[in-house]
């Protein structure tokens, strides 16, 4: 019994021990990913060379799908990866790649507004803050009461995000593919070589 | 990181055979003798390739984009390394199993085309510009037939975990976790009433399992071809057009990371397909009442014995399917960019979303 007793002890304190390791490379991941997201998005806004710009993006985005692996939203990330790296991205550097380059030089974005641009961009600033600051998170209800074991048993969320677009949300997640369907036709409808009739 | 360095050492191994394959391939079907002189029937002859290229002069043109040419090999072969992540290689050996594989792979090989459009642009050379756009525009167009032939097959497995898939087309089905109390039945209709679960081996794999699958592989070995930039979807390459393609300005190393990137493409699509479709690491063979065929070649999971078993399928039919692109590229011409867009969007897309549609309705009959 004793030694029983004792052998949970150890494994109860292994497990404690590996715990805050965990949580702690979790936090340096965070911050890592945090810092990388921020410095390619300033750059991102900061440089005036528009393909740098794409490029840069592509590091806020994957940095983005890193903080939502580390908050257990593993289909988000991978879909943001999908949707933003696969889609929106190689468009934005087809259509850059495509438009610049007429007299052999990138395209430069120029600084226009910088008055006003600077006067609501640090309003916004202030006013975020001003949120953040007040909002006292660590107090709210739901933060106290929420579990820290998110996936259970499960592998993935895909089951119950699966579940909650048949269910729950289905009306919006219909609506949002008949917009989808709509701007694909529009799209094609456009392209098409219009005959004359 | 032994998964990793294992992975990579495995990806060279395969690729510096893929190498020889190409050159002895091509010259058989081209009646010629390809290399003989490096070691016994020139077998020595890709690792003094790479020997050769390793020792080049790195070349950096005077009006490239400098930051963007050196970074751009390093992040294609990276986008197409991550893919290898979640193949599982044996029952009990998988790099990160993680419970959304199959979805993760779709996006990550996406990061490829990023890649390309870097190198065509860092190049600043009209050839490689014009390469990387055709590439880029084959590979997001062809992505979605071979993203519909995968979706058919996830919605007979009901899962997106590749040890899940792998697991489901074998006779050790019941030994995954969440499995223990599913049945196989031949051709995954119950009403016939036959069991297969037991009897595993080649009756188990997807294509057997749920045969409209068999339309759906076909469908996504031909847009894997394209995704691969392999003859005869090489427009990317197309040596009398585009002397090489975005890769013409690169040499040395750089070149050689590029020439691993593609070669390791061809070999994930492959590895993707086999999982997916072909029975992954199970063996072909099945039990026949108290000949056990398929219990003897598959080994105890998580011993030596599985783990020698599973390589030696997995890889073997890799290799057929490997082969197969080998030869198609010495047999069909190249396609023209217009028939080229005609066989995506107006052949494969259709059939892939009919697949779909009787995949579902299959699965149905399978419960």
């Amino acid at each position: 019994m004793l030694l029983q007793g004792a052998k949970k002890g150890t494994s109860g304190r292994l497990r404690q021990k590996t715990n805050n390791e965990q949580r702690i490379t979790e936090t340096v991941l965070f911050y890592l990913f945090a810092i990388l997201a921020i410095l390619s998005a300033a750059y991102m806004v900061l440089t005036r060379n528009l393909l740098y710009a794409g490029f840069s993006l592509l590091i806020t985005l994957l940095s983005v799908a890193g903080i939502y692996v580390l908050l257990f939203a593993d289909f988000i990330a991978v879909t943001q990866l999908m949707v933003y790296v696969g889609g929106v991205l190689v468009l934005i550097l087809f259509g850059i790649m495509l438009s610049s380059r007429v007299h052999d030089k990138s395209v430069l974005s120029e600084s226009v507004n910088k008055v006003w641009g600077t006067l609501v961009a640090g309003l916004i600033l202030v006013g975020l803050s001003y949120t953040i600051l007040k909002a006292n998170i660590s107090a709210l209800p739901w933060l106290q009461t929420t579990q820290l074991d998110v996936l259970g048993n499960q592998k993935s969320t895909v089951q119950s995000i699966g579940i909650k677009l048949m269910t729950d949300v289905v009306v919006p997640f219909e609506l949002a593919s008949l917009l989808l369907l709509v701007a694909l036709m529009g799209a094609a409808y456009i392209a098409t070589d219009k005959q004359k009739v | 990181m032994l998964a990793f360095l294992l992975t990579l050492g495995a990806l060279l191994g395969v690729v510096i055979v893929l190498a020889y394959a190409e050159r002895k391939v091509a010259a058989f079907m081209q009646d010629r003798m390809g290399p003989t002189e490096a070691g016994p029937q020139g077998s020595l002859q890709a690792v003094a390739d790479v020997l050769k290229l390793l020792q080049k002069e790195d070349i950096v043109p005077a009006a490239a984009d400098k930051k963007l040419f050196k970074l751009a090999p390093i992040l294609i072969f990276a986008a197409v390394f991550a893919g290898f992540a979640v193949i599982p290689f044996t029952p009990a050996l998988v790099p990160a199993g993680i419970g959304i594989g199959v979805f993760y792979l779709l996006a990550i090989v996406s990061l490829d085309v990023v890649g390309l459009l870097m190198a065509g642009w860092g190049s600043n050379n009209k050839y490689a510009m014009l390469g990387a756009m055709r590439s880029v525009a084959q590979i997001v167009s062809y992505e979605i037939p071979a993203g519909l032939a995968i979706l058919s097959a996830v919605m007979v497995c009901q899962s997106l975990d590749f040890q899940e898939i792998s697991y489901q087309q074998g006779a050790l089905m019941n030994q995954f976790p969440g499995l223990e109390y599913e049945m196989n039945w031949l051709f995954g209709i119950e009403a016939l009433g036959i069991n297969t679960t037991t009897i595993g081996g080649i009756t188990t794999w997807n294509i057997f399992r749920a045969p409209i699958l068999l339309v759906a592989f076909v469908i996504y070995f031909i847009a894997s071809l394209a995704e691969s930039n392999r003859a005869p979807f090489d427009i990317p390459e197309a040596e009398s057009e585009l002397v090489a393609g975005f890769h013409v300005e690169y040499s040395g190393f750089r070149f050689a990371v590029l020439f691993l990137a593609e070669y390791s493409m061809m070999v994930l699509v492959c590895l993707v397909a086999v999982v997916l479709f072909l029975g992954s690491w199970n063996t072909p063979l099945p039990n026949i009442g108290p000949v056990a065929l398929a219990y003897w070649t598959s080994g105890t999971a998580g011993e030596v014995s599985s783990i020698g078993w599973g390589i030696f399928w997995l890889l073997s039919k890799t290799f057929v399917l490997l082969f197969l692109q080998l030869q198609l590229r010495w047999t069909y011409p190249r396609l023209r960019v217009d028939q080229l867009m005609h066989l995506c969007w107006k052949v494969l897309t259709p059939i892939a979303l009919a697949v779909v549609l009787i995949a579902g309705i299959w699965r149905l009959l399978m419960i």
